[in-house]
């Protein structure tokens, strides 16, 4: 395992990363922040981006230090390399993204505290090459940013009845446009989905539809081992 | 002995790891702490002519500071008074209050007026603790309320139409939610007062 092609296929860290070990529908890792910033598509696109950028960048530097660090001490090792990885995100966000950094400043420390990054620097990148740790970081980032952002859609639809609101603190003034209001500009709001309550029963419906799709998934898959019955008349879909 | 040797390499090896994260972090904190303090002060500048605005004053607002201490600003701890002006005579002041009877704690507000005591802008100050949907109407970024405000004195309406409707007052109060805008409407009343009373000092104070 000492060249450079990882346990397991980039392939495989994709699928693992954004459906079949996601952080979050699966792992139910940092529900911390999917609590504190799933209000809003923004909130979420915004945390789900800085814990991208934390979890490739702790990855990394934990796989090129793996061979230092001895078993002992490779916790207090990752976690500091972490939180200096979290602090890092967090001053380039005050400097470059500064409207942002104040509608989430107080919750990208807590990226530190997000199982997850703990997670993948011990059970990946301890153990694979720079790239491969790096990939996997960024697809567990991706798959737990689709989740906040899916979650921060439902959420924002159904309590404030717009979508996409507030966009210009994200990307600049040209997206204040964005904002759209599905149910017209009377709608009077639905208090449980932006309070807390809220984000723990649409998380719960994500988690209850990803298994959904699984389920079939592998329901198509057995139906597909078993020989065809010959008198069918099914029709052949795929090529 | 072989613990020792154990403990000790372990123990370097963490100190060398600390050293790196910490020189790291240190190295960004330099590269771009201008850039921070540029928007720090843009955000403070903003915030501030909302409720002043800029063509009011000439002066440094950020830097011609004082503070004061008087229940009527919200606490009994120091708070800021920014004082503008324009060619050197008095312009006006913001004042950067609580209002500590918010529904889920104090909430941090920005009341400018000018220098005969017509409020010129109040802002509420993120974050707030106020309920979603309900007391969050005191957010510009919400609703129109907060400018209600705007244009008003001690003078226009009186002492007692200071309130919200509900209390005989002027100011609408929201549906489901009434106390969060009858404590809102009191501070920004009771730092009318505390400027009524202070006027003079609050100019002549020097600043830090």
């Amino acid at each position: 395992m000492s060249s450079d092609s990882p346990a397991i296929s980039y392939r495989q860290i994709i699928v693992d990363g954004l459906w079949a070990k996601n952080a979050i529908t699966v792992q139910l890792l940092g529900l911390c922040p999917i609590l504190a910033v799933s209000g809003s598509v923004v909130n979420g696109l915004g945390m789900g981006l800085a814990t991208v950028f934390v979890l490739a960048l702790s990855n990394a530097t934990v796989s090129l230090a793996r061979a230092q660090v001895p078993a002992e001490i490779r916790l207090p090792v990752f976690v500091m390399i972490i939180a200096s990885a979290t602090t890092c995100i967090e001053f380039i966000m005050q400097a470059y993204a500064f409207e942002m950094y104040q509608v989430l400043g107080i919750f990208i420390p807590l990226i530190t505290t997000n199982c997850n990054v703990l997670g993948r620097a011990e059970s990946f990148a301890s153990k694979n090459p720079l790239l491969p740790s790096m990939v996997d970081g960024a697809m567990m980032g991706l798959g737990f940013l689709a989740v906040l952002v899916l979650l921060g859609g439902m959420r924002e639809l159904l309590g404030a009845g717009t979508l996409f609101a507030n966009m210009d603190l994200l990307f600049g003034p040209a997206a204040k446009d964005w904002v759209v209001h599905p149910f017209g500009d009377g709608y009077p709001g639905f208090l449980f989905a932006i309070l807390p309550p809220g984000a723990f029963f649409f998380l719960g419906l994500i988690i209850a539809g990803k298994n959904l799709v699984d389920h079939h998934q592998k329901e198509r898959e057995k139906a597909r081992a078993t020989p065809a019955v010959k008198t069918s008349r099914r029709v052949r879909t795929t090529g | 002995m072989t613990i020792t040797r154990a403990m000790l390499r372990n123990g370097v090896i963490l100190a060398v790891f600390a050293a790196l994260t910490t020189a790291a972090v240190a190295l960004l904190v330099w590269a771009t702490s201008e850039r921070v303090a540029d928007n720090q002060r843009s955000a403070q500048v903003q915030a501030l002519n909302a409720v002043m605005p800029a063509s009011r004053y000439d002066n440094d607002l950020l830097a011609d500071t004082a503070t004061f201490t008087d229940p009527r600003l919200g606490d009994s701890k120091p708070r800021t008074v920014y004082r503008a002006r324009q060619g050197g005579a008095p312009a006006g002041v913001v004042m950067d209050i609580l209002a500590p009877e918010g529904y889920g704690g104090s909430i941090r507000l920005l009341v400018g007026v000018d220098a005969a005591g017509t409020v010129t802008g109040v802002r509420m100050v993120p974050p707030h603790p106020e309920t979603p949907g309900l007391g969050d109407r005191i957010d510009i970024k919400k609703s129109d309320w907060i400018l209600s405000f705007d244009g008003k004195s001690l003078a226009a309406p009186d002492d007692a139409r200071w309130a919200v409707k509900k209390d005989g007052g002027d100011f609408d109060q929201f549906t489901g939610a009434t106390i969060t805008p009858r404590a809102v409407v009191t501070a920004v009343r009771d730092s009318l007062h505390w400027y009524r009373d202070n006027r003079d000092a609050v100019y002549a104070a020097p600043a830090p």
